[in-house]
């Protein structure tokens, strides 16, 4: 067998989307080497699909944002299952991350004095997001890939070689994470990956790794995500020893494109809503009305007078119920379908073509007005659009440090951005995920960087490399066997079917067995073709890491018996304060998913005086309000 | 609704190849890459083609139908009659890789001999300060999703291989004139536009812009400005006659 190609740096960094480049970059800055190693060409991770904006509260457009408010709305939206520390230092920092992609080239929209604008987005008590029209993602991974180039420059200039420090390896695709030690000092030396040109493996001798491999989504047949999210970097974690927390919390996000069927699925971004656009039924009623929960009562209007009072004036009215957090808009979105009043295609109407002119679409939403143009011959500055819930997020991740994103448990391994868990508690709010990839992405690299100082790199153990490179292969020497193309598609069935919006206990059972029936039928995949741009061999590949973390979600989801956030239970529709308390942890056992409930850490007084007692005690339990030094009334 | 088009791809890699026939079905509201992946997942499995998003926001799946450089995710299967061939080829400037998929690094090598922005000395994060008027220009330009159908379109590389190591192509000389219009750079690249990534190659025939999925006016807003721009600092009377001076004086 050929050896691998071999490298070596200070750290390797898996994924290149907006956590992996600012972890890079954080490296580089650290003067420490560092590998980007990317599923696809640099710049088209899928942080470029991110359309609405960056949350951080510069309160550039109401001057009453600051960090506590948005801390605060952050855990609302997670119903209050957020790491609280996480949920801190996201607020506190998010400022500062942006003002920084400014400093590398960033052209955001601006306000009239020049600042950066900010937009309404759901959940978020002001306007909070920084954006670029539609196409905030775009610009964001744009500045980080052009601030990569200025550090090779640098570099350039100083050692007369661009990759002197920072290397992005594009189309490589890291397979292995390795650990060499025993005991507590068990510590990573390696990662073997592949680059799916040639399809010829590379080995990397390192001692430190950050894991920022977004999400999931492409194990659910209607989602927004594409082809790379399938949770490589949590299946790598949990293979190294590592776990995942709170896997059961998937975001449908409300509004994804409902036909023509090829893009079922497809975004359609909140910021339609944030605008002024509006969800109708078949009827032509605003149903969100119909839906405000009890927590949220006091927080929205209840009449669509005062919700369209809001756009002009919102000191003095409440905002409307289409820009509730995203869990409600799903399940309400749903509820309408299931009832009969739905969109011709099997969703709702989502109409901004009365609430603004033609100009101003077009200027706010342009590639909005593309993508149905394009995509579904439909003028939104003339007809409603119809959208319905699509699978967007995975709230759950890798358990991590809230300060360093070190992984639980294991050494050198860190992860930031969606693939990390615990930020979002039970749902996350619009926005939010791009400045935690920008948060935690550099707090990982920093992290990152010191853990290697002064440790001398990491040496991939030989036997175990030849050992992967043997069984990734293998699926080539088989005569005859499965398609992976038709295993990924059942899987994305049934965890659509029965781990999808709306889940009951018999479902999720049925589904753990399916998926045994899949990673069993996996085992005989038969490959197709040579090793070189082999999309089929790719995909054997990436089920390995998707069939892990599929169970990992149907194995918490049948665990939690409650609804709170992105996990909604039929025959558990309520939500409960002693589960609030509750983190589920799957682990690696042999072969199959272990779940175990871990205490959720309460937060501190400070920040929980932030919050008063009423609204506390919606999610709280008397132990805990009393814990915290609140007086509770005696029931 | 649905019906059995008759499709053809190149196949092979960068030695050898030809177009290969798949006979497959399409369904209302599909583009060309839906059908790609119905042959990929049903008669190839091996089918080498780029894509991420499938949404014309990413930029992966450039290529060439029916002779026409096009994103394949946002060419709609109802341009063609039912019964036209409809040919998939690889983008022609850039070398196979496999299949539908090109090496395009040329694009970030070329990309990284760019001088990066770079703003005023001592100015900090948070205290930036522009006009939406003033960004504008530029933000055109940074809609750009680096799909190269411009890089792999203008003639003076797609007809001049030789071209390639002056010529950076349409995508990195309109990121020049990104930079020239941020209202906050410092940094003077006429010089470099010229001399080194060969902008005088541009004879604005305009193909870039026509092949722009995202409908940038590339030649007019970015590369004629840039021209312009360039000629005022390299035929003005006084600045010529000032670099000539200077030149003399450092030669002796």
């Amino acid at each position: 067998m050929p050896t691998p190609e071999r490298f070596s740096y200070d750290v390797v960094v898996i994924g290149a989307g907006g956590a992996g480049l600012r972890a890079a970059i954080a490296v580089r800055e650290a003067g420490k080497s560092v590998a980007v190693l990317s599923k696809s060409l640099f710049g088209k991770a899928h942080t470029v699909m991110a359309e609405g904006g960056i949350a951080a509260s510069m309160a550039n457009v109401n001057p009453n944002d600051g960090w506590k408010v948005h801390f605060c709305d952050t855990m609302r939206g997670g119903k209050f299952l957020n790491h609280y520390r996480m949920a801190e230092l996201h607020a506190q920092e998010a400022p500062q991350r942006v003002w920084e992609l400014e400093s590398w080239g960033a052209l955001f929209d601006r306000t009239k004095d020049g600042k950066i604008s900010q937009r309404n987005f759901g959940g978020h008590e002001y306007p909070r997001l920084a954006h670029v029209g539609d196409r905030t993602g775009l610009e964001m991974i744009r500045t980080l890939q052009q601030r990569v180039v200025a550090l090779q420059q640098q570099d350039k200039a100083e050692f007369g070689d661009y990759e002197a420090r920072i290397k992005v390896f594009a189309e490589c695709s890291a397979s292995d994470i390795f650990m060499s030690g025993d005991g507590d000092s068990r510590t990573v030396s390696g990662v073997l990956a592949y680059w799916r040109p040639s399809g010829q493996f590379i080995t990397f001798d390192t001692s430190a790794v950050v894991i920022a491999t977004g999400g999931i989504g492409k194990s659910f047949k209607v989602t927004s995500n594409s082809w790379e999210y399938t949770g490589d970097g949590h299946a790598l974690a949990m293979l190294a020893g590592g776990s995942l927390v709170n896997m059961e919390f998937v975001q449908f996000h409300p509004t994804g494109m409902v036909w023509p069927p090829s893009v079922k699925g497809i975004l359609v971004t909140e910021s339609v809503r944030g605008d002024g656009g509006v969800l109708t039924n078949s009827e032509g009623r605003r149903f969100m009305f119909d839906y405000i929960p009890e927590v949220f009562k006091d927080k929205y209007a209840t009449t669509e007078e005062e919700a369209d009072r809001w756009y002009t004036d919102p000191d003095n009215n409440k905002r409307p119920p289409e820009l509730l957090p995203r869990d409600e808009v799903a399940r309400a979105i749903n509820a309408e379908v299931k009832a009969g009043r739905g969109s011709p295609h099997g969703g709702v109407f989502l109409d901004v073509s009365k609430r603004l002119p033609a100009d101003v679409i077009k200027a706010k939403l342009p590639s909005m007005w593309h993508q149905f143009k394009e995509l579904a011959d439909v003028d939104i500055t003339l007809e409603p659009m119809e959208v319905g819930p699509t699978c967007h997020y995975v709230m759950g991740g890798v358990e991590v440090d809230p300060d360093t994103e070190a992984v639980a448990g294991v050494n050198g391994v860190f992860c930031a951005g969606e693939a990390a868990g615990g930020l979002h508690g039970s749902n996350r709010l619009g926005g939010n995920s791009l400045s935690d990839l920008l948060v935690f992405g550099k707090r990982a690299g920093d992290a990152a960087a010191d853990f290697v100082e002064g440790r001398t790199p990491g040496a991939a153990p030989e036997a175990e490399i030849d050992a992967a490179v043997e069984r990734w292969l293998a699926p080539f020497d088989v005569p005859a066997g499965e398609n992976p193309y038709t295993i990924q598609h059942d899987l994305q069935q049934v965890m659509n079917d029965l781990v999808g919006i709306i889940r009951t206990e018999s479902e999720m059972e049925e589904a753990l067995r399916q998926i045994d029936a899949l990673k069993e039928r996996a085992r005989h995949i038969k490959v197709e073709g040579g090793r070189e741009y082999n999309p089929g061999w790719h995909m054997a590949i990436d089920l390995q890491k998707q069939l892990i973390v599929s169970e990992c979600i149907a194995r918490s989801a049948l665990t939690r018996q409650e609804s709170r956030g992105g996990h909604t239970r039929d025959d558990f529709p309520g939500m409960d304060p002693e589960w609030r308390k509750v983190n589920l942890i799957c682990r690696l056992d042999g072969d199959s998913v272990k779940v175990t409930r871990q205490a959720l850490p309460l937060m501190h007084e400070e920040l929980a005086s932030l919050f008063d007692t009423g609204e506390l005690s919606k999610y709280m339990t008397r132990e805990e309000l009393t814990a915290l030094g609140r007086e509770v009334a005696q029931a | 609704m649905s019906y059995m088009a008759k499709f053809r791809l190149w196949r092979g890699d960068n030695g050898s190849g030809e177009l290969t026939d798949y006979d497959v079905e399409v369904n209302e509201g599909e583009v060309v890459l839906d059908v790609l992946h119905r042959i990929q997942a049903t008669q190839a499995n091996d089918l080498a083609i780029r894509w991420n998003c499938k949404a014309g926001k990413c930029g992966s799946c450039s290529a060439e139908v029916n002779g026409r450089p096009r994103l394949m995710c946002l060419t709609r299967m109802n341009t063609f009659e039912e019964d036209e061939v409809v040919t998939v080829t690889p983008l022609r400037t850039f070398p196979v890789i496999r299949d539908l998929v090109t090496d395009v690094s040329f694009n970030y090598e070329k990309a990284r001999e760019v001088p990066a922005f770079s703003p005023p000395e001592g100015l900090e994060p948070g205290d930036y300060r522009m006009q939406q008027v003033d960004v504008q220009r530029s933000q055109e330009f940074r809609k750009c999703i680096e799909c190269f159908l411009c890089q792999n379109t203008c003639h003076a590389i797609r007809d001049h291989e030789e071209n390639e190591k002056a010529f950076a192509g349409p995508r990195v000389l309109m990121r020049v004139a990104e930079l020239d219009m941020h209202p906050l750079d410092t940094k003077d690249r006429r010089e470099i536009a010229q001399d080194e990534l060969g902008l005088g190659y541009c004879n604005i025939t305009k193909c870039c812009t026509e092949v722009c999925p995202e409908h940038i006016q590339i030649t007019d807003n970015a590369l004629i400005p840039m021209k312009e721009r360039v000629v005022d600092k390299k035929y003005d009377p006084i600045t010529w006659l000032g670099s000539k001076i200077r030149t003399r004086s450092s030669s002796k």
